[in-house]
Protein backbone atom coordinates (compact mmCIF):
# COMPACT_ATOMS: atom_id res chain seq x y z
CA UNK A 1 0.00 0.00 0.00
CA UNK A 2 1.07 3.40 -0.89
CA UNK A 3 -0.46 6.30 1.66
CA UNK A 4 0.27 10.07 0.58
CA UNK A 5 0.39 12.63 3.28
CA UNK A 6 -0.83 15.55 2.10
CA UNK A 7 -2.09 19.54 2.58
CA UNK A 8 -2.66 22.11 0.67
CA UNK A 9 -1.61 24.87 2.85
CA UNK A 10 2.01 24.65 4.12
CA UNK A 11 3.06 24.06 7.77
CA UNK A 12 -0.25 22.13 8.79
CA UNK A 13 1.84 19.00 10.14
CA UNK A 14 2.06 16.68 7.22
CA UNK A 15 5.79 15.86 7.88
CA UNK A 16 4.39 15.41 11.55
CA UNK A 17 1.93 12.93 11.04
CA UNK A 18 3.64 11.26 7.86
CA UNK A 19 6.92 10.25 10.41
CA UNK A 20 4.72 9.21 13.43
CA UNK A 21 2.50 7.39 11.36
CA UNK A 22 5.50 5.30 9.58
CA UNK A 23 7.49 4.68 12.85
CA UNK A 24 4.26 3.08 14.79
CA UNK A 25 4.02 1.04 11.93
CA UNK A 26 7.67 0.01 11.52
CA UNK A 27 7.04 -0.52 15.16
CA UNK A 28 3.97 -2.51 14.78
CA UNK A 29 6.46 -5.18 12.90
CA UNK A 30 4.82 -3.98 9.41
CA UNK A 31 7.77 -3.82 7.19
CA UNK A 32 7.58 0.10 6.01
CA UNK A 33 9.36 3.05 4.35
CA UNK A 34 9.15 6.23 4.71
CA UNK A 35 9.51 8.37 1.79
CA UNK A 36 10.37 12.46 1.56
CA UNK A 37 8.95 13.87 -1.30
CA UNK A 38 9.20 17.43 -0.60
CA UNK A 39 12.34 17.63 -2.42
CA UNK A 40 12.63 21.89 -1.88
CA UNK A 41 12.78 21.31 2.03
CA UNK A 42 13.33 17.78 3.36
CA UNK A 43 12.30 17.39 7.32
CA UNK A 44 11.68 13.80 7.48
CA UNK A 45 15.36 13.10 8.41
CA UNK A 46 15.47 15.52 10.95
CA UNK A 47 12.88 13.59 13.00
CA UNK A 48 13.55 10.39 11.81
CA UNK A 49 17.65 10.57 12.74
CA UNK A 50 17.89 7.79 10.17
CA UNK A 51 21.20 6.12 9.19
CA UNK A 52 22.22 6.64 5.86
CA UNK A 53 23.62 3.96 3.61
CA UNK A 54 23.40 5.30 0.25
CA UNK A 55 24.30 9.15 -1.33
CA UNK A 56 22.90 8.43 -5.24
CA UNK A 57 22.76 11.54 -7.55
CA UNK A 58 19.93 12.65 -9.93
CA UNK A 59 20.46 13.71 -12.77
CA UNK A 60 18.34 14.44 -16.03
CA UNK A 61 18.93 14.81 -19.71
CA UNK A 62 19.34 18.43 -21.07
CA UNK A 63 20.88 19.49 -25.00
CA UNK A 64 24.18 19.89 -25.55
CA UNK A 65 24.68 21.16 -29.11
CA UNK A 66 27.89 20.03 -31.27
CA UNK A 67 28.42 23.10 -33.00
CA UNK A 68 30.97 21.25 -35.83
CA UNK A 69 27.66 19.35 -37.43
CA UNK A 70 25.19 21.77 -36.79
CA UNK A 71 23.63 22.77 -39.88
CA UNK A 72 21.63 25.69 -38.69
CA UNK A 73 18.32 24.39 -40.00
CA UNK A 74 16.36 25.88 -36.73
CA UNK A 75 14.20 23.07 -36.20
CA UNK A 76 14.88 22.67 -32.60
CA UNK A 77 14.20 25.92 -31.53
CA UNK A 78 10.86 25.36 -33.63
CA UNK A 79 9.94 22.47 -31.46
CA UNK A 80 10.94 23.46 -28.06
CA UNK A 81 8.36 25.09 -26.46
CA UNK A 82 10.47 26.18 -23.00
CA UNK A 83 12.80 28.57 -24.58
CA UNK A 84 15.35 25.84 -24.00
CA UNK A 85 17.10 25.83 -26.87
CA UNK A 86 16.73 28.91 -29.05
CA UNK A 87 18.23 30.41 -32.53
CA UNK A 88 20.09 33.34 -33.33
CA UNK A 89 20.80 32.87 -36.90
CA UNK A 90 22.90 29.96 -37.15
CA UNK A 91 23.92 29.94 -33.84
CA UNK A 92 22.16 27.57 -31.09
CA UNK A 93 21.98 28.49 -27.38
CA UNK A 94 21.01 26.48 -24.68
CA UNK A 95 19.48 27.31 -21.29
CA UNK A 96 19.51 24.09 -19.35
CA UNK A 97 17.43 25.59 -16.36
CA UNK A 98 14.13 25.89 -18.79
CA UNK A 99 14.59 22.53 -20.05
CA UNK A 100 12.15 20.23 -19.67
CA UNK A 101 14.45 17.07 -21.36
CA UNK A 102 10.97 16.02 -23.66
CA UNK A 103 13.71 15.18 -26.18
CA UNK A 104 12.30 17.12 -28.91
CA UNK A 105 15.15 18.80 -30.10
CA UNK A 106 17.91 15.33 -30.28
CA UNK A 107 14.65 14.08 -32.05
CA UNK A 108 14.13 16.53 -34.37
CA UNK A 109 17.58 17.32 -35.67
CA UNK A 110 18.10 15.88 -39.04
CA UNK A 111 22.09 16.08 -38.53
CA UNK A 112 22.61 14.36 -34.96
CA UNK A 113 24.60 17.69 -33.89
CA UNK A 114 22.31 17.34 -30.31
CA UNK A 115 23.72 14.84 -27.45
CA UNK A 116 22.31 14.23 -24.42
CA UNK A 117 24.44 15.55 -21.45
CA UNK A 118 23.19 14.92 -17.40
CA UNK A 119 22.49 17.80 -15.51
CA UNK A 120 22.50 17.38 -11.63
CA UNK A 121 19.45 18.30 -10.17
CA UNK A 122 19.50 16.77 -6.46
CA UNK A 123 20.27 13.59 -4.99
CA UNK A 124 18.08 10.93 -2.67
CA UNK A 125 19.52 9.22 0.42
CA UNK A 126 18.92 6.26 1.53
CA UNK A 127 19.27 4.09 4.64
CA UNK A 128 17.05 3.36 7.94
CA UNK A 129 15.66 4.69 10.90
CA UNK A 130 15.70 1.70 13.22
CA UNK A 131 13.19 -0.99 10.76
CA UNK A 132 11.78 1.60 9.19
CA UNK A 133 13.04 2.15 5.33
CA UNK A 134 14.41 5.83 4.43
CA UNK A 135 14.24 7.44 1.28
CA UNK A 136 14.89 11.80 0.90
CA UNK A 137 15.46 13.48 -2.11
CA UNK A 138 17.04 16.91 -1.76
CA UNK A 139 16.87 19.23 -4.68
CA UNK A 140 19.89 21.34 -5.53
CA UNK A 141 19.81 25.18 -5.09
CA UNK A 142 18.87 27.07 -7.85
CA UNK A 143 17.32 24.42 -9.90
CA UNK A 144 13.79 23.68 -11.08
CA UNK A 145 12.90 20.34 -11.59
CA UNK A 146 10.96 19.28 -8.39
CA UNK A 147 8.41 17.30 -10.28
CA UNK A 148 11.17 15.20 -11.85
CA UNK A 149 12.98 14.58 -8.76
CA UNK A 150 9.64 13.35 -6.61
CA UNK A 151 9.53 10.72 -9.27
CA UNK A 152 13.18 9.58 -9.24
CA UNK A 153 12.43 9.21 -5.02
CA UNK A 154 9.31 7.37 -5.95
CA UNK A 155 11.10 4.67 -8.11
CA UNK A 156 12.34 3.61 -4.55
CA UNK A 157 9.42 2.93 -3.41
CA UNK A 158 9.12 -1.66 -2.44
CA UNK A 159 6.35 -2.75 -3.47
CA UNK A 160 6.32 -5.44 -0.48
CA UNK A 161 6.35 -2.77 2.39
CA UNK A 162 3.90 -0.56 3.52
CA UNK A 163 5.13 3.45 1.50
CA UNK A 164 4.42 6.66 3.24
CA UNK A 165 4.85 9.44 1.01
CA UNK A 166 5.76 13.06 2.49
CA UNK A 167 4.02 15.57 -0.11
CA UNK A 168 5.10 18.77 -1.01
CA UNK A 169 2.33 21.41 0.10
CA UNK A 170 0.80 23.10 -2.48
CA UNK A 171 -1.35 21.87 -5.22
CA UNK A 172 0.36 22.07 -8.70
CA UNK A 173 3.23 20.01 -10.55
CA UNK A 174 5.09 18.89 -7.51
CA UNK A 175 2.16 17.64 -5.73
CA UNK A 176 0.43 15.64 -8.86
CA UNK A 177 4.28 13.67 -9.16
CA UNK A 178 4.00 13.07 -5.07
CA UNK A 179 0.50 11.67 -5.49
CA UNK A 180 0.00 9.90 -8.97
CA UNK A 181 -0.29 6.52 -8.70
CA UNK A 182 -0.95 6.02 -4.52
CA UNK A 183 -3.53 4.17 -2.98
CA UNK A 184 -4.87 6.65 -0.90
CA UNK A 185 -4.31 10.32 0.03
CA UNK A 186 -4.23 11.94 4.09
CA UNK A 187 -5.01 15.38 3.45
CA UNK A 188 -3.61 17.36 6.90
CA UNK A 189 -4.93 20.87 7.62
CA UNK A 190 -5.90 23.12 10.39
CA UNK A 191 -8.77 24.56 11.27
CA UNK A 192 -8.57 27.62 10.24
CA UNK A 193 -9.39 29.95 6.74
CA UNK A 194 -6.29 29.66 5.56
CA UNK A 195 -6.24 25.72 6.26
CA UNK A 196 -10.15 25.23 4.66
CA UNK A 197 -9.56 27.53 1.63
CA UNK A 198 -6.08 25.19 0.65
CA UNK A 199 -7.97 22.01 1.45
CA UNK A 200 -10.63 22.51 -0.71
CA UNK A 201 -8.39 23.11 -3.28
CA UNK A 202 -6.37 19.89 -2.67
CA UNK A 203 -9.62 17.95 -2.17
CA UNK A 204 -10.24 19.52 -5.85
CA UNK A 205 -7.12 18.51 -6.89
CA UNK A 206 -7.16 15.07 -5.62
CA UNK A 207 -10.88 14.48 -6.81
CA UNK A 208 -9.69 15.16 -10.27
CA UNK A 209 -6.86 12.89 -10.16
CA UNK A 210 -9.54 10.32 -8.58
CA UNK A 211 -7.92 8.81 -5.82
CA UNK A 212 -9.40 8.23 -2.38
CA UNK A 213 -8.94 10.22 0.41
CA UNK A 214 -9.51 11.18 3.86
CA UNK A 215 -8.79 14.38 6.97
CA UNK A 216 -6.87 14.83 9.27
CA UNK A 217 -7.15 18.06 11.48
CA UNK A 218 -3.84 19.06 13.24
CA UNK A 219 -3.86 21.64 16.15
CA UNK A 220 -8.19 20.82 16.80
CA UNK A 221 -9.21 23.58 19.00
CA UNK A 222 -7.80 26.78 17.22
CA UNK A 223 -9.69 28.61 14.31
CA UNK A 224 -13.48 27.88 14.17
CA UNK A 225 -15.70 24.98 13.31
CA UNK A 226 -16.06 25.87 9.12
CA UNK A 227 -13.69 22.64 8.40
CA UNK A 228 -15.74 20.64 10.54
CA UNK A 229 -18.88 21.88 8.72
CA UNK A 230 -17.65 21.72 5.34
CA UNK A 231 -15.99 18.23 5.67
CA UNK A 232 -19.40 17.11 6.71
CA UNK A 233 -21.46 18.89 3.75
CA UNK A 234 -18.81 17.20 1.43
CA UNK A 235 -19.49 13.55 3.05
CA UNK A 236 -15.77 13.92 3.60
CA UNK A 237 -14.61 12.12 6.33
CA UNK A 238 -11.89 13.10 9.58
CA UNK A 239 -9.96 9.84 10.28
CA UNK A 240 -7.88 11.47 13.08
CA UNK A 241 -7.69 14.74 15.22
CA UNK A 242 -4.54 16.06 16.98
CA UNK A 243 -5.25 18.70 19.57
CA UNK A 244 -3.26 21.92 19.72
CA UNK A 245 -1.11 21.42 22.81
CA UNK A 246 1.65 23.63 23.45
CA UNK A 247 4.02 20.34 24.22
CA UNK A 248 3.96 19.13 20.89
CA UNK A 249 4.65 22.12 18.93
CA UNK A 250 7.58 22.49 21.68
CA UNK A 251 8.78 18.80 20.87
CA UNK A 252 8.31 19.62 17.07
CA UNK A 253 10.54 22.89 17.67
CA UNK A 254 13.22 20.72 18.98
CA UNK A 255 13.35 18.02 16.18
CA UNK A 256 11.62 15.20 18.50
CA UNK A 257 9.14 12.65 17.54
CA UNK A 258 5.49 12.95 18.96
CA UNK A 259 5.49 9.60 19.68
CA UNK A 260 8.56 9.22 21.40
CA UNK A 261 8.15 12.43 23.70
CA UNK A 262 4.17 12.47 24.19
CA UNK A 263 3.86 8.80 24.89
CA UNK A 264 0.21 9.15 25.06
CA UNK A 265 -0.22 10.04 21.75
CA UNK A 266 0.97 7.14 20.32
CA UNK A 267 -2.04 5.30 20.31
CA UNK A 268 -3.81 7.71 18.24
CA UNK A 269 -1.38 7.15 15.25
CA UNK A 270 -2.04 3.37 15.96
CA UNK A 271 -5.59 3.96 15.57
CA UNK A 272 -5.39 6.35 12.36
CA UNK A 273 -2.99 3.61 11.00
CA UNK A 274 -5.20 0.81 11.11
CA UNK A 275 -8.23 3.20 10.12
CA UNK A 276 -6.18 3.96 6.85
CA UNK A 277 -5.95 -0.11 6.64
CA UNK A 278 -2.27 0.49 6.99
CA UNK A 279 -2.09 -1.96 10.02
CA UNK B 1 9.68 51.76 -6.69
CA UNK B 2 10.89 49.35 -4.63
CA UNK B 3 9.76 45.57 -4.25
CA UNK B 4 9.66 43.39 -1.15
CA UNK B 5 8.93 39.81 -1.62
CA UNK B 6 7.93 37.63 1.96
CA UNK B 7 9.08 34.01 1.64
CA UNK B 8 9.34 31.36 4.40
CA UNK B 9 10.78 28.24 2.78
CA UNK B 10 9.26 26.14 5.36
CA UNK B 11 5.07 26.41 5.27
CA UNK B 12 3.18 27.77 7.94
CA UNK B 13 5.69 30.05 9.48
CA UNK B 14 2.83 32.83 9.48
CA UNK B 15 4.02 34.93 5.88
CA UNK B 16 0.37 35.49 4.24
CA UNK B 17 -0.57 36.96 8.37
CA UNK B 18 2.06 39.12 7.99
CA UNK B 19 2.06 40.29 4.37
CA UNK B 20 -1.65 41.61 5.28
CA UNK B 21 -0.39 43.28 8.17
CA UNK B 22 2.58 45.09 6.43
CA UNK B 23 -0.70 45.98 3.97
CA UNK B 24 -1.91 48.12 6.68
CA UNK B 25 1.07 49.47 7.58
CA UNK B 26 2.52 50.18 4.29
CA UNK B 27 1.45 53.70 2.65
CA UNK B 28 0.94 53.19 -1.41
CA UNK B 29 1.80 49.65 -1.53
CA UNK B 30 0.51 47.87 -4.83
CA UNK B 31 -0.07 44.20 -2.92
CA UNK B 32 0.94 40.94 -5.01
CA UNK B 33 -0.22 37.21 -4.17
CA UNK B 34 2.39 35.08 -5.68
CA UNK B 35 1.67 31.62 -3.60
CA UNK B 36 -0.66 30.97 -6.77
CA UNK B 37 -1.24 27.28 -5.93
CA UNK B 38 -2.54 28.13 -2.24
CA UNK B 39 -3.55 31.95 -2.32
CA UNK B 40 -4.78 32.70 1.13
CA UNK B 41 -3.75 36.49 1.28
CA UNK B 42 -7.51 37.24 -0.33
CA UNK B 43 -9.05 36.12 2.68
CA UNK B 44 -7.78 38.76 4.52
CA UNK B 45 -7.57 41.62 2.24
CA UNK B 46 -11.31 40.70 1.03
CA UNK B 47 -10.68 41.93 -2.56
CA UNK B 48 -13.00 43.86 -5.19
CA UNK B 49 -12.18 42.09 -8.06
CA UNK B 50 -12.50 44.87 -10.97
CA UNK B 51 -10.41 42.96 -13.73
CA UNK B 52 -10.40 39.04 -14.60
CA UNK B 53 -7.88 37.53 -17.16
CA UNK B 54 -7.89 33.63 -18.17
CA UNK B 55 -3.66 32.53 -17.37
CA UNK B 56 -1.97 30.42 -20.38
CA UNK B 57 1.14 29.31 -19.48
CA UNK B 58 1.85 26.70 -22.60
CA UNK B 59 -0.01 24.66 -24.75
CA UNK B 60 -1.57 21.28 -24.48
CA UNK B 61 -1.82 18.31 -26.85
CA UNK B 62 -5.58 16.44 -27.63
CA UNK B 63 -5.91 13.63 -29.61
CA UNK B 64 -8.70 13.36 -32.15
CA UNK B 65 -10.09 9.59 -32.14
CA UNK B 66 -11.68 10.05 -35.52
CA UNK B 67 -8.35 10.62 -37.35
CA UNK B 68 -5.70 7.91 -34.59
CA UNK B 69 -4.62 4.97 -36.19
CA UNK B 70 -3.62 3.73 -32.59
CA UNK B 71 -0.08 2.87 -33.64
CA UNK B 72 1.69 4.18 -30.57
CA UNK B 73 4.31 6.18 -32.01
CA UNK B 74 3.22 8.85 -29.72
CA UNK B 75 3.62 7.02 -26.80
CA UNK B 76 6.75 6.23 -27.50
CA UNK B 77 8.39 9.61 -27.88
CA UNK B 78 6.22 11.23 -24.97
CA UNK B 79 8.76 11.27 -21.87
CA UNK B 80 6.08 12.32 -19.62
CA UNK B 81 4.01 8.79 -19.54
CA UNK B 82 1.23 11.01 -20.41
CA UNK B 83 -0.48 8.96 -23.75
CA UNK B 84 -2.91 5.72 -22.53
CA UNK B 85 -3.87 3.81 -24.99
CA UNK B 86 -7.29 4.35 -23.85
CA UNK B 87 -9.73 6.28 -26.35
CA UNK B 88 -12.51 5.02 -28.01
CA UNK B 89 -12.17 3.19 -31.64
CA UNK B 90 -13.07 4.06 -34.48
CA UNK B 91 -13.04 2.76 -38.20
CA UNK B 92 -9.59 1.97 -38.76
CA UNK B 93 -8.94 0.61 -35.24
CA UNK B 94 -10.68 -0.44 -31.89
CA UNK B 95 -8.87 1.37 -29.45
CA UNK B 96 -7.15 5.12 -29.70
CA UNK B 97 -4.44 7.15 -28.23
CA UNK B 98 -5.46 9.53 -25.26
CA UNK B 99 -3.13 12.46 -23.40
CA UNK B 100 -3.56 12.64 -19.86
CA UNK B 101 -3.89 16.17 -19.41
CA UNK B 102 -2.42 16.22 -15.78
CA UNK B 103 0.50 14.60 -17.24
CA UNK B 104 1.03 16.07 -20.29
CA UNK B 105 3.79 18.92 -19.92
CA UNK B 106 2.87 20.65 -23.03
CA UNK B 107 6.32 19.91 -25.33
CA UNK B 108 4.59 19.29 -28.16
CA UNK B 109 6.62 16.56 -29.50
CA UNK B 110 4.03 13.68 -30.15
CA UNK B 111 2.89 16.64 -32.56
CA UNK B 112 5.61 16.20 -34.62
CA UNK B 113 5.83 12.57 -34.57
CA UNK B 114 2.34 11.56 -35.21
CA UNK B 115 2.12 9.68 -38.64
CA UNK B 116 -1.75 11.32 -39.66
CA UNK B 117 -1.59 14.37 -37.51
CA UNK B 118 -4.15 13.56 -35.29
CA UNK B 119 -3.06 15.32 -32.30
CA UNK B 120 -4.05 18.72 -31.75
CA UNK B 121 -1.75 21.48 -30.30
CA UNK B 122 -3.48 24.10 -28.19
CA UNK B 123 -3.64 26.86 -25.41
CA UNK B 124 -4.38 25.34 -21.95
CA UNK B 125 -5.94 27.12 -19.76
CA UNK B 126 -4.00 26.76 -16.40
CA UNK B 127 -6.00 29.78 -14.20
CA UNK B 128 -7.31 33.18 -13.87
CA UNK B 129 -5.21 36.62 -12.28
CA UNK B 130 -7.57 39.02 -11.19
CA UNK B 131 -7.02 43.10 -10.58
CA UNK B 132 -8.44 44.40 -7.47
CA UNK B 133 -8.69 46.79 -4.73
CA UNK B 134 -8.64 46.09 -0.93
CA UNK B 135 -8.64 48.28 1.37
CA UNK B 136 -5.41 49.38 1.81
CA UNK B 137 -4.67 49.57 -1.88
CA UNK B 138 -4.72 47.70 -5.32
CA UNK B 139 -4.19 43.77 -5.34
CA UNK B 140 -2.86 41.36 -8.18
CA UNK B 141 -4.00 37.75 -7.40
CA UNK B 142 -4.51 34.48 -9.41
CA UNK B 143 -6.00 31.45 -9.06
CA UNK B 144 -4.13 28.11 -10.75
CA UNK B 145 -6.39 25.44 -11.28
CA UNK B 146 -6.00 22.32 -9.39
CA UNK B 147 -2.87 20.00 -11.16
CA UNK B 148 -1.93 22.87 -12.84
CA UNK B 149 1.63 23.33 -14.28
CA UNK B 150 3.66 26.53 -15.26
CA UNK B 151 2.98 28.27 -11.41
CA UNK B 152 6.69 30.00 -12.33
CA UNK B 153 5.05 31.69 -15.45
CA UNK B 154 2.07 32.67 -13.85
CA UNK B 155 4.27 34.85 -10.51
CA UNK B 156 6.39 36.05 -13.30
CA UNK B 157 2.89 37.41 -14.84
CA UNK B 158 1.76 38.60 -11.56
CA UNK B 159 4.58 40.34 -10.41
CA UNK B 160 4.88 41.81 -13.93
CA UNK B 161 0.92 43.35 -13.71
CA UNK B 162 1.85 44.58 -10.06
CA UNK B 163 4.59 46.46 -11.45
CA UNK B 164 2.63 47.94 -14.19
CA UNK B 165 0.74 49.14 -11.24
CA UNK B 166 2.57 50.87 -8.77
CA UNK B 167 4.30 52.14 -12.28
CA UNK B 168 1.31 54.21 -12.78
CA UNK B 169 1.63 55.83 -9.16
CA UNK B 170 -1.15 54.56 -6.35
CA UNK B 171 -0.92 57.90 -5.33
CA UNK B 172 0.25 61.30 -6.90
CA UNK B 173 1.56 62.49 -4.39
CA UNK B 174 3.65 59.70 -3.81
CA UNK B 175 6.81 59.27 -6.00
CA UNK B 176 8.10 56.13 -4.19
CA UNK B 177 5.43 53.74 -4.78
CA UNK B 178 5.70 50.16 -2.58
CA UNK B 179 5.60 46.28 -4.24
CA UNK B 180 4.33 44.00 -1.43
CA UNK B 181 4.38 40.13 -2.49
CA UNK B 182 3.50 36.89 -0.84
CA UNK B 183 5.56 34.26 -1.95
CA UNK B 184 5.37 30.54 -1.83
CA UNK B 185 7.00 28.07 0.44
CA UNK B 186 9.96 25.88 -1.21
CA UNK B 187 12.95 26.63 -3.04
CA UNK B 188 11.74 26.01 -6.52
CA UNK B 189 9.74 27.23 -9.50
CA UNK B 190 7.42 29.99 -8.40
CA UNK B 191 9.84 31.07 -5.59
CA UNK B 192 12.32 31.84 -7.78
CA UNK B 193 9.81 33.57 -10.57
CA UNK B 194 8.36 35.40 -7.59
CA UNK B 195 12.10 36.79 -5.68
CA UNK B 196 14.15 37.39 -9.04
CA UNK B 197 15.30 41.14 -8.90
CA UNK B 198 13.50 42.02 -5.84
CA UNK B 199 15.14 44.48 -3.64
CA UNK B 200 14.47 42.59 -0.55
CA UNK B 201 13.13 39.49 0.68
CA UNK B 202 12.10 38.86 3.81
CA UNK B 203 11.94 35.33 5.04
CA UNK B 204 9.83 34.24 7.72
CA UNK B 205 10.92 31.42 10.37
CA UNK B 206 9.81 29.93 13.20
CA UNK B 207 11.99 28.45 16.30
CA UNK B 208 12.07 24.98 15.15
CA UNK B 209 14.91 22.44 13.77
CA UNK B 210 12.85 22.03 9.94
CA UNK B 211 12.45 26.18 10.04
CA UNK B 212 16.06 26.60 10.97
CA UNK B 213 16.68 23.78 7.96
CA UNK B 214 14.37 25.45 5.72
CA UNK B 215 15.53 29.24 6.92
CA UNK B 216 19.36 27.63 5.24
CA UNK B 217 18.56 26.43 1.99
CA UNK B 218 16.10 29.58 1.32
CA UNK B 219 19.21 31.93 2.49
CA UNK B 220 21.23 29.79 0.19
CA UNK B 221 18.69 30.52 -2.56
CA UNK B 222 18.70 34.48 -2.13
CA UNK B 223 22.56 34.25 -1.99
CA UNK B 224 22.15 32.31 -5.43
CA UNK B 225 20.37 35.17 -6.92
CA UNK B 226 22.38 37.87 -4.88
CA UNK B 227 19.15 39.55 -3.41
CA UNK B 228 19.33 40.98 0.33
CA UNK B 229 17.82 38.79 2.42
CA UNK B 230 15.97 39.79 6.29
CA UNK B 231 14.97 37.32 8.71
CA UNK B 232 12.29 37.63 11.25
CA UNK B 233 11.35 34.47 13.67
CA UNK B 234 7.70 34.45 14.53
CA UNK B 235 6.35 32.57 17.29
CA UNK B 236 9.68 33.03 18.84
CA UNK B 237 8.93 32.23 22.40
CA UNK B 238 8.16 28.44 21.23
CA UNK B 239 11.70 27.14 21.67
CA UNK B 240 13.90 30.54 22.50
CA UNK B 241 16.85 28.59 22.12
CA UNK B 242 16.52 28.11 18.47
CA UNK B 243 15.43 31.06 18.31
CA UNK B 244 18.51 32.65 19.60
CA UNK B 245 20.60 30.26 17.07
CA UNK B 246 18.80 31.15 14.30
CA UNK B 247 18.90 34.73 14.84
CA UNK B 248 22.85 34.75 15.52
CA UNK B 249 23.45 32.30 12.37
CA UNK B 250 21.52 35.09 10.67
CA UNK B 251 23.64 37.93 11.70
CA UNK B 252 27.17 35.93 10.72
CA UNK B 253 25.60 35.26 6.88
CA UNK B 254 25.14 39.08 6.68
CA UNK B 255 21.68 38.89 6.95
CA UNK B 256 19.33 41.39 7.97
CA UNK B 257 17.65 40.19 11.19
CA UNK B 258 13.75 41.98 11.44
CA UNK B 259 12.80 41.20 15.04
CA UNK B 260 11.02 38.27 16.92
CA UNK B 261 7.16 37.87 16.86
CA UNK B 262 5.54 36.35 19.64
CA UNK B 263 3.46 32.60 19.25
CA UNK B 264 0.14 34.66 19.61
CA UNK B 265 -3.72 32.72 19.33
CA UNK B 266 -4.64 36.62 18.71
CA UNK B 267 -2.92 35.99 15.12
CA UNK B 268 -5.65 33.26 14.58
CA UNK B 269 -8.42 34.94 15.85
CA UNK B 270 -7.49 37.80 13.67
CA UNK B 271 -7.76 35.52 10.78
CA UNK B 272 -10.99 34.15 11.75
CA UNK B 273 -12.26 37.89 11.90
CA UNK B 274 -11.02 38.57 8.57
CA UNK B 275 -8.59 41.32 9.79
CA UNK B 276 -4.80 41.40 10.05
CA UNK B 277 -3.20 41.70 13.49
CA UNK B 278 -2.59 45.30 13.72
CA UNK B 279 -6.44 46.24 12.94
CA UNK B 280 -7.54 43.22 15.46
CA UNK B 281 -5.45 43.49 18.40
CA UNK B 282 -3.27 46.56 19.60
CA UNK B 283 -1.39 44.57 22.04
CA UNK B 284 2.63 43.70 22.18
CA UNK B 285 2.41 41.10 19.06
CA UNK B 286 0.66 43.97 16.88
CA UNK B 287 3.82 46.08 18.32
CA UNK B 288 6.04 43.67 16.98
CA UNK B 289 4.65 43.31 13.60
CA UNK B 290 5.45 47.17 13.20
CA UNK B 291 8.89 46.76 14.26
CA UNK B 292 9.48 44.36 11.98
CA UNK B 293 8.29 46.89 9.04
CA UNK B 294 10.33 49.25 10.14
CA UNK B 295 13.51 47.77 9.97
CA UNK B 296 12.71 45.78 6.70
CA UNK B 297 11.44 49.79 5.32
CA UNK B 298 14.70 51.60 6.47
CA UNK B 299 16.92 49.01 4.97
CA UNK B 300 14.92 49.55 2.12
CA UNK B 301 15.92 53.22 1.87
CA UNK B 302 19.47 52.02 1.98
CA UNK B 303 18.83 49.66 -1.30
CA UNK B 304 19.66 51.56 -5.01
Amino acid sequence: MILAVASGKGGTGKTTVATNLAKVCAAAGKPTQYLDCDVEEPNGHIFLKPQIDRREEVTVEVPQVDAAKCIGCGRCGQICQYSAIVCIGEKVLTFEQLCHSCGGCWLVCPAEAIERKPLRIGEIETGWAGPLGFVSGRLEIGHVRTPSLIRSVKRHIQSDRLAIVDVPPGTSCPVVAAIKGVDFVLLVTEPTPFGLNDLKLAIALVREMKLPFAVAINRDGIGDDRTQAYCETEGVEIVVRIPDDRRIAQVYSAGQMIVDALPEYTERFGDLATRLGAL
Amino acid sequence: MKEIVVISGKGGTGKTSLVAAFASLAQNAVLADCDVDAADLHLILKPDVRETHDFSGGKLARIGADKCIGCGECERVCRFEAVLLNGPGNELVTRTCTIDPVACEGCGVCVQFCPVDAIDFEDAINGRWFVSETRFGPMVHARLGAAEENSGKLVSLIRKQARRIAGEGVGANDDSPLLLVDGSPGIGCPVIASITGADLVLVVTEPTLSGRHDLDRVAQLTAHFDIPTAVCVNKWDINPDVTGAIEAGARDKGLVFAGRIDYDPAVTNAQVAEKTIIEYARNRTAAQVVSVWSVITDFLKTTK
